[in-house]
């Protein structure tokens, strides 16, 4: 099925794609030229048909991580020409399409930047600084078993709301590639403002946005400058307002909890 | 030599037998709990949740991904909701209403005992994942929303819009992340696991690739769960994620544990077609748009051709001239038919001629109605990220002309057989979710994938296990069993197999073709000459594999293209034994339609006097045939029917 | 005290002392602005020298000029030291950047803004406030120092009235995302004021610099 453009044309493409053996080795962009790729293909999908092609030559193909290519799992993550997720805004990198290129374009594919998230090969980083974030407080402690029924405690529909749009972050680190200082703030805060809002996150309000922070500076982010690149190329939309209740909800937790130290 | 298995189901009234079980099960004593390591494999809803639950109980739990984070599993996929009998609607809802409906969705071929503990214990995880700060969708009042779903004429599912599997993996990824802080969860990322180790007769401990180096490595337990997901991938193109795959499973069988029910997959009827060659994966319209889109196709082959070459747009055909085929041949249920039915009438439309789409493999899924009467946004406030979603892919816009969807393959009812407390064939080894293939028959109702996961792994393993390790010796295990060092060094000699073949075929070539083979011979219709022709070409891609398969680069470093042709493999060998479970299984049910066993009006028909069973396969030797061991199937609580959705 | 100077040490916390820090100077901007409009009366500079003689001398001012000290030390020295984390924070650069199609330009140069304005600073202070506090100025009529005659001989200088105006110029832009950076910052944010803060950002930071500016080439022009 030609999907909806019958017309469209098959284009060749150059790219330019960041190699790097892994993380102790100094990396290089390196020209590939791929022909024939079809505007209703993903941009992953033009990828594989170029690592195809390489490994048919008995070429190393480029990594990079990938998963559901159904924009969900937060996997992907590719610079693509000097933008996060590529050129087309709310969409992560397997959701764009080569629709969005014209034939003859040239592609600079580079992995996501900063000194928090080292190169693993190529285009694949490792982003376990985010999950060492979430463990230092990104959840509400209670122990399977023991729950109160689901309806014991209303919570109305704005406020469920408001915490469903920031509980929809995929952690990609969209936000902290495309921000000039390489700040995490955006991903902290949509954790930090879901609990925030919800009921069930209030017993550990202050002691969660204290120990988040603190992880968040040791793992060497850069700090907000309220420049909004984060928010611009967030696929899935987190707004700036959850990095100003985050910024609240330090000050407010600072300021009153009993934590002397 | 066939045996009969011993499910192990709990004397008693249905309703009675999951808390007599949780009483006679024997206890580890709290001071006792941190002397057993357990390895959980997989941490998506069912290996998350299993492995936080553990720890929270006081077992040192070492849980294993070959993701980067636990937040990856695929899990995070689903889209439109979970099942629980809470009966907030006051529509009628109950447990026993829950069971029934899932044990006939089923087509009758799932086991009575456990599909009355999960919806049991549904109601439980709905409460536990609030606890957790899922934000659910709510009624302005404050009490959480519900909608319906496939397969049920009452509202029980429960929903984060169109996310809900995302918001569930990430409550199960926080309570596992709280446990890896508390030093209770050893968290191995980038991990895959590759074989399962076996000392005296029990599973006691796994062989993983680290992904990033390609070291091999040996790691002990007391006990090892599998939450390894389903094997959707072995047909290519699924709504599976990329690196889904059944290498855990197909290893641990390979070591002894039975598998159920193979052919028991389960086809998607609301996916975006297929658009070219290059396709890498098919994307799932949740199945919640067919609360309120209207499924169709041209009532005239003639107009279907006019609609193909494009001489005339969906929208601007008459209302006369369109066959809205669901409600035609199901008035009850209409567009809310279970999966299977709605998946093989959308196949037979497209085989009478009457497809749309420049293949003519689709049929319509159409807004229009739903858009007149409530306006675009309250359709967007309902499913925005979706029609989104489409639109990116297809470059159309739902809210303009009606969606173009066709079936695909989307879950694998079958698994790894497991008795009531989720144990496999091999002691120790115990399957969770997806990885096993307890709870669905064979044919899965919507929104029961996100209810099984965690209903298994919050609510289950953690009391099942308790009962093997209680009567296990709390002595440390270690990988110094000369059992380890043996299956180290196979799968160490099987990496370098792979390395050193040099042909001319890439693992994504010989994953087509196979994918190919299954879609076309063991996909939505299946014929006894069918199958018989795919075994044979099967086993001879097989054979080509190993003679001619390409790869680069080396085993010590991150070597995706090494990743997958191990998958691949493993897939080469799943496919025929799935191939011969459905040439066994001389009936239709559910997901398994055999074209030779249909009623007059093409429904699937049930042989319930031959085939009322579980059919779980053993291995017994490469390129032997699998031994068919039989679990009878009891019903005691529902009358075997044909199914009827009219 | 260790969860004071861990509270101001971390990259929230140094945020939030440039963000008070930033609208405080604001306040000075204020109040420096008002007085500098003495500069228009047309009696030769005599209000704008009592002004400033009361400014230059009265305690209670001097003990505030502390904290303007202070204001400004913090705001320059956690200034300094968060671009250096946050230009650190990267690492290795991309080969193709292309940032500028996602955040406006002023935003990302803060610092190189605020450098301009801490160069004009020192000069301005050379200018004026040294003469005034440390050398030996001319008295006018009424006994007070001269001041006004400081600024219309200063601005005389051509290369001064441009310093100035591009200075103004600079501090614009600065304020046009300081302004409202500062109230997100401190987590004032709210969905009915928060446009209304970034109204009065703007309205604020243009009359203020347009105000400065336009004292240079009032006095270069017309004096």
């Amino acid at each position: 099925m030609a999907g909806s453009n019958p017309n469209a044309k098959p284009m060749n493409l150059t790219l330019k794609v960041w190699r790097q053996k892994n993380r102790a080795t100094a990396g290089q962009v390196v020209d590939y030229n791929v022909r024939d790729i079809s505007p209703d293909m993903s941009f992953l999908e033009m990828l594989d048909v170029l690592n195809e092609d390489l490994l048919r030559k008995g070429d190393d193909p480029v990594a990079f991580d990938h998963d559901c290519r159904e924009g969900i799992c937060g996997s992907c993550n590719l610079f693509i020409n000097g933008r996060a997720h590529g050129p087309e805004s709310g969409t992560t990198t397997c959701q764009l399409h080569m629709r969005k290129f014209s034939d003859g374009d040239t592609i600079v594919i580079e992995p996501w930047r900063a000194n928090s998230f080292p190169v693993n090969k190529d285009l694949s980083v490792d982003r376990s600084a985010f999950d060492r974030i979430i463990q230092a407080g990104g959840y509400v402690s209670v122990n399977t078993g023991g729950a109160p029924d689901g309806n014991e405690i209303p919570v109305p529909k704005e406020i469920a709301d408001r915490a469903f749009e920031a509980a929809t972050c995929i952690g990609c680190g969209a936000c902290v590639a495309a921000c000039k200082n390489a700040s995490a703030m955006l991903f902290v805060s949509a954790k930090v403002s879901q609990l925030a809002l919800l009921p069930q996150g209030h017993a550990e309000r202050a002691t969660r946005v204290e120990n988040m922070v603190a992880q968040m500076d040791k793992e060497g982010f850069g700090a907000c400058t309220n420049i909004g690149s984060c928010a611009a190329e967030c696929p899935v939309g987190i707004s700036l307002e959850n990095i100003a209740t985050l910024n609240r909800e330090f000050l407010a937790a600072k300021a009153s909890s009993n934590n002397l130290s | 030599m066939s045996m009969i298995l011993d499910s192990k189901i709990p004397e008693g009234p249905r309703a009675e037998k999951w808390e007599k079980h949780k009483f006679n099960v024997k206890l580890v004593n709290p001071a006792n709990k941190r002397k057993y390591d357990v390895i959980v494999v997989g941490t998506g809803l069912a290996g998350g949740a299993a492995a936080a639950s553990l720890a929270e109980l006081g077992y040192n739990v070492k849980a294993f991904t070959y993701h980067d984070s636990p937040r990856r599993a695929h899990s995070i996929a689903a889209q439109g909701g979970i099942n629980a009998a809470k009966n907030y609607q006051n529509d009628g809802d109950s447990v026993f209403r829950l069971f029934y409906d899932t044990i006939k969705g089923g087509d009758y071929r799932a086991r009575e005992a456990n599909v009355y503990r999960l919806a049991q214990v549904s109601v439980n995880i709905i409460d536990q994942c609030v606890a957790q700060g899922v934000p659910f969708a709510r009624e302005y009042g404050g009490l959480l929303a519900n909608r319906s779903f496939g397969g049920a004429q009452v509202s029980r599912t429960f929903y984060a819009r169109g996310q809900t599997g995302q918001q569930l993996l990430l409550g199960a990824y926080s309570a596992l992340s709280r446990q890896i802080a508390y030093g209770k969860v050893k968290m191995y990322t980038r991990s895959e696991m590759l074989d399962v180790v076996i000392v005296d007769g029990q599973a006691r401990g796994i062989i993983t690739r680290n992904l990033i180096t390609g070291e091999i490595e040996k790691h002990a337990a007391h006990a090892v769960v599998l939450a390894t997901g389903g094997y959707g991938n072995v047909f290519y193109l699924s709504t599976n994620a990329m690196y889904c795959n059944a290498t855990a499973a197909w290893r641990a069988h390979k070591k002894g544990a039975y598998f159920a029910n193979p052919c028991f997959t389960q086809i998607h009827p609301t996916c975006i077609p297929v658009s070219g060659d290059y396709q890498s994966k098919l994307t799932l319209m949740s199945e919640s748009l067919r609360n309120d889109g209207r499924v169709w196709v041209p009532k005239t082959v003639e107009m279907a051709e006019k609609v193909r070459q494009g001489q005339i747009k969906p929208q601007d055909i008459a209302e006369d001239d369109r066959d809205y085929f669901l409600e035609r041949k199901y008035p009850a249920f209409g567009n809310l038919v279970p999966r299977d039915v709605a998946s093989r009438n959308a196949k037979m439309m497209c085989d009478e001629g009457r497809g749309v789409g420049s293949t003519g493999l689709a049929v319509y899924l159409d807004f229009a109605d739903i858009i007149k009467r409530t306006g675009a946004d309250a359709v967007s406030q309902k499913y925005g990220n979706l029609f989104d979603m489409y639109a990116k892919i297809t470059d159309e816009d739902p809210y303009t002309q009606p969606m173009r969807i066709y079936p695909a393959v989307h879950y694998t009812m079958g698994g790894l057989w497991v008795d009531y407390n989720l144990q496999t064939t091999v002691p120790g080894l115990y399957a969770t979710g997806e990885c096993n293939f307890s709870d669905h028959g064979a044919n899965r109702l919507g929104a029961s994938a996100l209810m099984q996961g965690l209903a298994d792994g919050y609510f289950v393993i953690p009391y099942t296990i308790g009962d093997y390790l209680a009567q296990t010796p709390p002595k440390p295990v270690t990988t110094e069993n000369p059992a380890f060092a043996q299956a180290e060094a196979d799968v160490r000699g099987r990496v370098q197999k792979l390395m050193s073949i040099n042909g001319t075929r890439t693992p994504d070539d010989f994953h087509k073709h196979l994918g190919h083979l299954m879609w076309e011979y063991c996909g939505m219709a299946r014929t006894a000459e069918g199958l018989k022709h795919a075994k044979v070409e099967i086993q001879k891609l097989r054979k080509e594999f190993w003679s001619d398969l390409k790869l680069s680069g080396s085993n010590d470093e991150l070597n995706q293209a090494l990743e997958k042709a191990g998958r691949v493999a493993d897939f080469l060998e799943l496919g025929e034994l799935m191939v011969d479970d459905a040439l066994n299984r001389n009936e239709s049910c559910g997901g398994h339609f055999r074209e030779e066993y249909a009623t007059e009006d093409g429904e699937a028909k049930r042989n319930d006097d031959e085939y009322a069973y579980v059919a779980a396969w053993q291995y017994v030797g490469d390129n032997q045939p699998e031994i068919l061991n039989k679990e009878e199937l009891h019903f005691e609580n529902v009358k075997l029917t044909q199914r009827s959705y009219k | 005290m260790s969860w004071i100077s861990k509270t101001f040490s971390s990259s929230i916390g140094r945020k939030i002392i440039m963000a008070a820090t930033g609208l405080f100077l604001c306040s000075f901007l204020v109040v420096h602005l008002a007085g500098n409009f003495q500069l228009f009366k047309n009696d030769g500079g005599l209000a704008f020298n009592a002004y400033s003689e009361f400014m230059s001398h009265n305690t209670v001012i001097r003990i505030l000029e502390i904290g303007l000290v202070l204001g400004f030390g913090f705001h320059i020295y956690e200034g300094l030291t968060l671009t250096a984390k946050n230009r650190s924070a990267r690492g290795v650069g991309y080969v193709s950047d292309h940032i500028e199609q996602n955040s406006p330009w002023h935003a990302r140069s803060m610092a190189m803004l605020g450098s301009i304005v801490l160069f004009f600073l020192i000069v301005h202070l050379y200018n004026f406030f040294g003469t005034l506090r440390f050398g030996e100025p001319v008295k006018d009529s009424m006994g007070n120092e001269n001041a006004y005659g400081l600024v219309v001989d200063a601005f005389r200088n051509p290369l001064y009235v441009a310093l100035y105006v591009v200075a103004q110029a600079a501090l614009l832009y600065h304020l046009l995302h300081g302004f409202q950076s500062a109230f997100q910052t401190l987590g004032l944010t709210h969905r009915k004021y928060t446009p209304l803060i970034k109204f009065v950002g703007v309205v604020f930071s243009l009359v203020v610099c347009a105000g400065f500016a336009a004292m240079p080439i009032y006095f270069y022009f017309f004096k």
